[in-house]
């Protein structure tokens, strides 16, 4: 195959992974999207096996038993993994795309001339800066992610690591990074190239533990991004353009993620990256609040209340999809719908503990996806909602963040559920959430306290409907 | 005759690729609705997996130096890691687009 066809071919690969983007832009035309990507995918991998063949039968042996492998265990992994755990799914996938991008590099470092980059120990100055960043990024990705994965899967916990003089250690590991880097390219040895390697292994560790678990959202986000920088500096190296497009692709899907979890969460991006938020425990939730009394109700007086509504929106938070109370919240629903009741559901971006990871819940839970809004679509629909109900949720209904300046989440966007005519709060106990911030809704009037499992509370509504 | 034009390195034609990628990319991401967020995400894991390009070139090397033999085995590592992702990625994906329903009327 020659090699303009190829690089051409490469070109419809890429063409494909941005057309498999853009079918994203709608549930309806998601599932065309996703089978462009993969074609996209089965085109890169024909045209790179037609145009550099396997040397020798071994050679084939060893592709035929690596996608064997490697494919039975995706598919394995996409077919039992609860929707509930598709964050630490997706850090998983992200400290594998980093450490194929280190591997990869090392390959074309032990074998230039296949990569036609030069011979061995002398490989070009360019593809060695080239191949030396794709490591780096992929190395601090794979050990990053995996950081998060630990994190997120709560095989470590989510409270922040903070080592003595970490800004320095991080400063002085990132400028060792940069200096091997440069030797890298003026000598060529395996040697530097190993040490960028273990530096940036070490690198990917310290930055991510001093990150807190309420920051989760946006860690992972950026890794997405990091482990598209990756692919395209090792597409660089490669000279490949699908690998360069979609690199790029990944990377700015990766920051702009980042930005609207920082923004869903009035935080800065720097202070997210300096870490040690989330880990002190609720000392502002102490004083004031809890001598007032909140209202408490029960199943009965909630079914009542909502039956004879004509509008109910719903608000759930990671609390829900730890009850598993989906199934029955819209069992919940269904019946509401029955009487003829509106029923609507409020997002707020942070409410699961990645982007969109909500709506994937709900949609398990056959929710439709057009009862579900995010919140600039329906926080003006609040004041004409006869309920609030909340499950799950709390931070992210506080009114704290918008009138309060004094309150640690001032700022935040938030769902005004206080709008509503009643808002129904289900919740273990009146405790403060997992930013530790007291909710001042609890003790309003129009607030009725649902306390108990959230599954069992709303199943014990359905009932008694 | 002389060549008037210096002929440009291919570097420059990758890094305009790279830069114009991004702005596609800019765009065509802000664009995805939020209801999608997660299943873009893994998408975007499944399609960096691209890089099993570079996984097939380093395990079918041939064996004419000391270094093959470590290329070969990098790459096949690296190949398994990248199928895990592409399958992993892409049907994890669609099972949950499949998920997403409209209202029944």
């Amino acid at each position: 195959m020659s090699a303009n066809l190829s690089a051409l071919l490469y070109l419809v690969a890429g063409v494909l992974f941005i057309l498999s983007l853009r079918g994203l832009s709608s549930p309806a035309s998601s599932r065309r999207g996703n089978l462009l990507g993969m074609i996209g995918m089965a085109i890169a991998v024909g045209i790179t096996l037609a145009s550099h063949p396997p040397a020798d039968g071994v050679a084939w042996l060893l592709v035929i038993l690596a996608v064997a492998i490697g494919g039975s265990i995706g598919a394995v992994i996409a077919r039992r993994v609860p929707m509930t755990s598709m964050p630490e799914l997706v850090a998983a996938f992200h400290s594998l795309v980093g450490m194929a991008a280190v591997l990869v590099a090392a390959g074309a470092f032990y074998a230039p001339e296949a990569f036609d980059i030069g011979s061995p120990g002398n490989i070009h100055p360019q593809s060695l800066v080239e191949m030396s960043l794709g490591v780096a990024i992929g190395a601090l990705t794979f050990t990053g992610s995996v950081i998060a994965f630990l994190k997120l899967s709560a095989r470590m916990s989510g409270a922040p690591i903070i080592l003595p003089f970490r800004h320095v250690i991080n400063i002085v590991l990132a400028l060792a990074l940069v200096f091997f880097i440069v030797g890298l390219v003026m000598s060529g040895s395996a040697f530097d190239f190993w040490l960028i390697v273990i530096l940036a292994l070490a690198l990917g560790v310290l930055m991510i533990i001093p990150i807190g678990g309420a920051d989760m959202p946006v860690v992972i986000s950026m890794l997405n991004s990091y482990s598209g920088w990756a692919a395209a500096g090792i597409g660089f190296t490669l000279g490949n353009s699908a690998l360069i497009i979609t690199g790029a692709l990944v990377g700015s899907s990766g920051a702009i993620l980042s930005y609207i979890m920082c923004h869903a969460m009035n935080r800065s991006f720097i202070s997210v990256i300096l870490g040690g938020f989330g880990g002190e425990t609720a000392a502002a939730g102490g004083g004031s609040g809890e001598q007032k009394p909140a209202k408490l109700g029960s199943a009965d007086d909630a079914a009542f209340i909502m039956k004879n509504a004509s509008k109910v929106i719903i608000v759930p938070g990671y609390g829900m999809a730890v009850a598993q109370a989906q199934h029955a919240l819209r069992e919940m629903a269904d019946l509401l719908k029955k009487e003829g009741v509106e029923v609507k559901y409020a997002i707020h971006p942070v409410a699961g503990r990645m982007p969109g990871h909500m709506n994937v819940l709900l949609a398990e839970a056959n929710v439709p996806y057009d009862e579900v809004f995010e919140l600039e679509d329906i926080n003006s629909e609040f004041a004409q909602a006869d309920v609030a109900f909340v499950i799950g949720a709390n931070d992210v209904t506080n009114p704290a963040a918008e009138e309060d300046k004094t309150s640690p989440i001032y700022g935040m966007p938030v769902l005004q559920v206080w709008k509503a005519g009643t808002v129904m709060f289900i919740k273990r106990s009146l405790a403060s959430g997992y930013a530790g911030i007291d909710n001042p809704l609890f003790y309003r009037d129009n607030t009725m306290m649902l306390l108990g499992d959230a599954k069992k509370v709303t199943e014990s509504i359905v009932k008694a409907m | 005759m002389e060549h008037i034009a210096q002929a440009v390195d291919p570097f420059v034609f990758r890094l305009s690729i790279f830069v114009l990628a991004v702005f596609v990319g800019y765009f065509v991401v802000w664009s995805v609705t939020p209801a999608l967020h997660t299943p873009l995400m893994s998408v975007t894991n499944a399609i960096s997996s691209v890089i099993v390009v570079g996984a097939l070139l380093a395990v079918g090397v041939g064996m004419i130096s000391s270094g093959s033999g470590w290329a070969r085995g990098f790459g096949f590592v690296a190949l398994i890691f990248a199928c895990i992702n592409i399958f992993g990625g892409f049907l994890v994906t669609q099972r949950m687009l499949a998920m997403y329903k409209k209202k029944s009327k």
